[in-house]
């Protein structure tokens, strides 16, 4: 399994979702307003977006903006940090890589 | 004209602070990196969300929405959400406050606003985040802080994973043990390093002290009784060696630790997981007391009976003065706002929130006496094993560096290793770097500045062209909005 969104229609907190969608790498995900760019990739089942140096896959560590693991570029924007950034509407997201010779 | 006091960081603390200077006549500006106020205690979700009972992911929600409104809605108090502060500007001449230099807009975004502040005085809250000690495999997508996993359920409802191990030291396992519990996640065990005589040792010497934080007692209470109702097993003396799997995490390795968090050899055991979430204590949010000037004691902001730092017009309160959690922050920011907008310390108006900053002061002192951070975790490490996440500096080039006498100074081992120069600027790997290479004091170097893995000139990123562009308004101008 993976991580996922608790549902709209069985969270305690009785709360609305109204989806979104953006892309990652060109591929469409959807999301709901309100959420961070990693909470909607997490939610999507991915785990991973960014590549270390060595070129091992990284996602969220720290969620609160102190690690820089989840850096993105989010519509041309590079070095965002997914986990304190809020979606919007349409927004293009590339993923990132520190690798020798594949840096983006 | 009223004082003008700047507070950064609007969670327990910072909120706090902002009522009393209100309280005192002063005008408010609060700042926070975040859209929203209440810091990672009282993360909320999203406006979009429209949640019609927030409060159930929270304790205290009631008076935390109430001080939120009456400090939003205040006519001498200014409200600046996506504001990060990215340098503090000592003055020449030494005496007066700093200058407070500000981005406003979307985390990271290129095209953000540029202010600089000119307060009376300025107040920081600024918080802590996850102290995670590295462990072979810590690097795999699926170890996660424990606060990342808190904030992504509190913050927006993701929950990191099905199969949780919450594992560490201190009472915060138990809220993100719990908040897992409630988002429908099966939490396999959460373990604490600590030994059970160090915790109780910790806990039940002068018990009348405790009497004060009946709050945070029942908070506990609530939380081990929910843990018991999942049948999820609190073990103590132990914690994660080592997480493995391909290109994620899918187990975790546990063991028995000594007293002094020594793996005991042989008490291994294996745990399926699809996610693990880690914290070893908190680390304080340094960069901009440092930045400042404030004098540092046993790692945390120095301040006195009224919440002064030793720098001047510089005030703090909250997790980087002694980690003591919400109620102690709370008591902090108000004395600091209070007295940051010109009220007498010793004034009858604030009597009892001394005593209960007091009272907030010794609760810290156990709270670090129960969940110490053990010195012999380095033997769970591998020479191979990642020390900085960013720059992939592992255990044995660090160790490497920091024996050769030619490189063994703190600085020459961070250049020479690149531990702690990547994107996160030492804030996750400092501690550890510091603890395995025995803390050795840099020798003095004239016209240098120290090499506290807490200097950051540039506190938070900022863009070249967001540097270029000319701030918003003179900065003399700040106040002249305001009656």
């Amino acid at each position: 399994m993976s991580p996922r969104i608790v549902p709209a229609s069985t969270d305690a907190v009785r709360r609305r979702a109204t989806p979104l969608t953006i892309t990652v790498d060109g591929v469409p995900v959807t999301g709901a307003a309100g959420q961070s760019v990693a909470g909607v990739l997490l939610a999507d089942g991915r785990r991973a977006w960014r590549s270390g140096p060595s070129g091992a896959p990284r996602g969220v560590f720290c969620g609160i903006g102190v690690c820089f693991d989840c850096l993105v570029t989010v519509n041309g924007e590079r070095d965002v940090r997914a986990c304190r950034r809020r979606v919007c509407d349409g927004d293009v997201v590339t993923t990132q890589s520190r690798e020798a010779g594949e840096e983006r | 004209m009223s004082r003008h006091v700047v507070i950064v960081g609007a969670g327990p603390a910072g909120l706090a602070a902002a009522a009393a200077a209100l309280r005192a006549g002063a005008r408010v500006t609060l700042l926070d990196a975040s859209d929203r106020p209440g810091g990672q205690y009282h993360r909320m979700l999203p406006a979009e969300y429209e949640a019609e009972n927030n409060g159930r992911l929270h304790h205290g929600w009631d008076d935390f929405d109430r001080l939120r409104e009456h400090v939003l809605t205040h006519p001498r108090a200014e409200w600046w959400p996506d504001s990060s502060v990215w340098s503090l500007e000592r003055a020449d001449d030494g005496t007066s406050t700093p200058r407070v230099h500000v981005l406003r807009g979307p985390a990271d975004g290129t095209g953000r606003e540029r202010h600089v502040l000119m307060p009376d005085a300025l107040v920081l809250a600024t918080g802590a985040h996850d102290r995670v000690l590295p462990f072979p495999g810590w690097q795999l997508p699926g170890v996660f802080t424990a606060g990342a996993a808190q904030a992504l359920a509190k913050g927006e409802r993701v929950v990191v994973g099905d199969q949780v191990v919450v594992a560490g030291s201190g009472p915060f396992l138990l809220p993100v043990a719990a908040s897992l519990l409630e988002a429908g996640s099966d939490v396999r065990e959460v373990l604490e390093a600590n030994p059970a005589a160090t915790v109780l040792r910790g806990w039940s010497t002068r018990p009348w002290e405790l009497a004060s934080q009946t709050g945070k007692a029942a908070e506990l209470a609530e939380y081990t009784g929910l843990l018991a109702r999942h049948r999820v097993p609190y073990r103590l003396g132990r914690t994660v060696v080592e997480a493995r799997g391909d290109g994620r995490v899918e187990e975790v390795v546990t063991a028995r630790l000594t007293a002094d968090w020594t793996p005991v050899p042989g008490t291994e055991r294996t745990v399926a997981v699809d996610a693990v979430c880690v914290t070893h204590a908190f680390s304080p949010q340094l960069e901009l007391p440092v930045a400042a000037g404030c004098e540092l004691r046993d790692g945390f902001v120095h301040v006195d009976e009224a919440q002064r730092t030793t720098a001047p017009g510089v005030y703090a309160a909250g997790e980087i003065t002694g980690i003591a959690g919400a109620p102690a922050s709370r008591a902090e920011g108000l004395l600091a706002g209070w007295t940051a907008a010109g009220g007498d310390p010793s004034d009858r108006a604030v009597r009892s929130v001394v005593r209960r900053r007091d009272q907030g002061r010794a609760f810290a002192a156990r709270l670090a006496a129960a969940h110490p951070v053990g010195t012999g975790w380095p033997d769970w490490l591998r020479p191979d094993t990642l020390i900085c996440r960013c720059e992939e500096t592992d255990y044995r080039t660090l160790r490497a560096a920091a024996e050769d006498p030619a490189t063994g100074a703190p600085r020459a081992v961070r250049l020479g290793t690149r531990a702690g120069l990547g994107p996160c600027q030492a804030r996750i790997c400092g501690p550890a770097v510091a603890d395995l290479c025995g803390r050795s004091p840099d020798r003095a170097v004239p016209g240098l500045a120290s090499a506290s893995h807490h200097r950051r000139p540039v506190a938070q990123p900022i863009r070249l062209g967001e540097l270029a562009a000319p701030p918003a308004g003179p900065p003399e101008k700040e106040g002249e909005q305001h009656p």
